[in-house]
């Protein structure tokens, strides 16, 4: 794990394969691999235009991977970063809607805040009813995305409705001047350097630190870091903790910087691509920076490749799903290629 | 007899047949993960194995003209997925249930892709038997018009019951389910029984949605399922990995789920929303209260907790 070649060669080779397998896909369908590879460039990274929408598709994405990728270190596989993406915004603008008069800052911060919190605490749970309760954290996790949503429709449709907004839905907006803005002159809202700031604040707290060391051992063994006097209990819910935090806060991100009200754009499958993003970054939240932008970036190149080759937009969920196999079984290969271990500490 | 007494009469019978009509498809998915459950393994990825299945359905009935055929198809299309799941998580090191995800995308990703073309023309549905002819009562009418696949999947519970407690195959899924170590000292293929399980189990989750697009709601659209597959997974653990209680939970989900249209006939609005959330919070309400901190729930396979 510790040896970074082998990460390196296994994920570009996974990637590789991966490509291969999509280029075959589009083969079947009529098209020319590599036209359709270039219209994916072109709509992600080909321009200025294309970079900014792919990294405002990046920014939530970051912060939902790191839902998945912390728990991961203690060893629980949780999903419900859907969940508390909706939860961090709905609450986020219960928060920001009582403020709203108190000036932008004071109404950001708290609902910064308040999304963490909640987003946090919801995840938190899941990992106590697992700890405590030895309730399964993957179905509850999943269990309690639908009661977030439920919980969402209920009072958005019901009693925070904003009457004038009759086709789509939503509470009361939270005015314009108490919105995060965009970056510079860009399009580029500042969620993205919060989603940066998250995944290389996480790195440095799992990689040097003495609460990330001590997490990996709860994840490694945790019968032997009882036995070595660990907190395990601390050190497990704050890890689910922080990873619901950083969800909550994508949540609190997508209200305050895209939409400005609570709707049903929460629960926009963010917290499901995220978990394909932790995947693809192995949970190691450095990694998640790159991952979050390439998926962001194939995201935001559905619209070009659906007007220049008539590919419908559910393209891009087939391509997903054939990267995330292909990750997923390059697995199997870590600690197979002998001549790559340089030193022998390095090997797994 | 008050007005009153009608409406929550006719709430009631809607309620039952919604119990019926909307928990068909439950029953199938959750008993196809019932099975692999068994064997020891989760397939998360249902969801996918549906959304194909009614797709795949559709298409079938539209080309064919016989929707049987379509249902034929999906089961097919389901084995197809429940394959490609096992061969890929047969490795110790692939994780089963993010696999399941990856499905989950990959099969509704290439339904949506193939079934754009399907979503205006209408195809041949399955037939109902109107239990209700009897009655001169519309809401009665509309409550007993039951499907065939319905009573396929009431009898399909206690078969799988039955082959899984007093069967040779039935007792291998049990062990290997259980204990892989006892298995291995069996000499039984760990892997064999467990892609064989998640190929059945595949298959019934793609009879499940040839249901939806072929009987109710009856078409085939992008929004088609609301998330049946990944409930069955919660619904496999309320009914403690017994089949006889996936039939009994899925119509019990069935009318939760159509206990919110029901009211909203009869005038009640109020938490229709609240009421979609039943099931789920049902569901984990059960988990935590009878689970403890040292045991598994009751009834879980040994080999899901490793």
């Amino acid at each position: 794990m510790l040896n970074l070649r082998e990460t390196w060669l296994i994920s570009l080779g996974a990637l590789t394969v991966a490509f291969m397998l999509v280029g075959i896909f589009f083969a079947s369908t009529g098209n020319s691999p590599f036209e359709v590879f270039y219209t994916l460039y072109r709509g992600a990274f080909g321009s200025w235009f294309s970079w900014q929408n792919t990294l405002v598709r990046a920014a939530p994405l970051m912060l939902t991977a790191l839902c998945t990728v912390l728990p991961a270190r203690v060893g629980l596989i949780v999903i419900g970063g859907e969940g508390a993406v909706v939860v961090g915004g709905l609450c986020s603008t219960l928060v920001g809607l009582a403020l709203r008069d108190m000036g932008p800052f004071t109404v950001i911060t708290a609902m910064v805040l308040t999304g963490a919190l909640t987003g946090g605490l919801w995840i938190a749970a899941v990992g106590a009813l697992q700890y405590f309760r030895n309730v399964n954290e993957t179905i509850s996790s999943l269990l309690l995305n639908y009661i977030a949503i439920a919980i969402l429709n209920f009072l958005v449709i019901g009693i925070l409705k904003d009457p004038a907004t009759l086709n789509n839905p939503s509470t009361h907006a939270i005015g314009e001047a108490n919105m995060i803005g965009n970056i510079g002159a860009s399009t580029i809202h500042w969620g993205l350097v919060y989603g940066v700031v998250a995944c290389v604040g996480l790195w440095v707290i799992c990689r040097h630190s003495v609460f990330g060391f001590a997490a990996d051992v709860v994840g490694g063994n945790i019968r032997a870091a009882r036995l070595a006097g660990l907190p395990v209990v601390k050190i497990l819910l704050w890890c689910c903790f922080l990873g619901g935090a950083a969800a909550g806060l994508a949540g609190t991100l997508e209200v305050a910087a895209v939409h400005g009200r609570a709707n049903n754009g929460l629960n926009a499958g963010y917290g499901y691509a995220g978990i394909l993003v932790a995947f693809l970054a192995r949970h190691n939240p450095l990694a998640v920076i790159p991952y979050a932008i390439l998926l962001g970036g194939i995201q935001a190149s559905g619209g070009l490749m659906q007007r220049a080759h008539n590919l419908p937009d559910a393209t891009v969920y087939v391509i997903q799903g054939i990267i995330f196999m292909v990750i997923l079984t390059s697995e199997l290969f870590y600690g197979k290629f002998r001549w790559l271990h340089a030193t022998r500490e390095a090997k797994s | 007899m008050s007005g009153q007494d009608i409406g929550l009469w006719s709430v009631l019978i809607a309620v039952l047949g919604g119990a019926i009509r909307v928990g068909t498809p439950f029953i199938f998915v959750s008993l196809g993960e019932c099975l692999t459950e068994k064997s020891g393994r989760i397939n998360l990825g249902l969801e996918g194995n549906l959304v194909m299945g009614a797709m795949v359905g559709y298409a079938t009935s539209y080309l064919s003209g016989s929707p049987w055929l379509g249902v034929l198809a999906a089961a097919g299309s389901g084995c197809c997925l429940g394959l490609l799941h096992a061969l890929l998580c047969q490795h110790k090191r692939v994780n089963d249930i993010a696999v399941g995800i990856a499905m989950m995308l990959f099969a509704s990703g290439l339904a949506f892709f193939y079934g754009k073309p399907f979503i205006q023309p209408s195809a041949p549905r399955l037939p109902s038997i109107g239990f209700g002819n009897w009655s001169d009562s519309p809401v009665v009418r509309a409550a007993l018009d039951i499907n065939a696949l319905f009573f396929i999947g009431v009898i399909l519970a206690p078969v799988m019951a039955w082959f899984l407690m007093r069967t040779r195959w039935g007792n291998s899924v049990r062990v290997v389910g259980e204990s892989s170590d006892a298995a291995l000292a069996m000499g039984i293929s760990i892997h064999r029984v467990r892609l064989l399980s998640t190929v059945a189990g595949g298959a019934f989750a793609g009879i499940g949605g040839a249901y939806l697009s072929l009987y109710y709601p009856g078409s085939w659209s992008e929004g088609l399922s609301s998330g049946q597959g990944l409930m069955a997974v919660a619904l496999v653990i309320f009914a403690r990995w017994n089949p006889i209680y996936c039939l009994y939970a899925s119509l019990l989900f069935g009318a939760a789920a159509a206990l919110g249209p029901a009211l909203q006939s009869v005038g009640i609005h109020s938490g229709y929303y609240l009421f979609n959330a039943a099931p789920y919070i049902l569901t984990l309400a059960i988990m935590i209260i009878s689970s403890d901190r040292k045991g598994t729930l009751g009834g879980m396979p040994g080999e899901l907790s490793k």
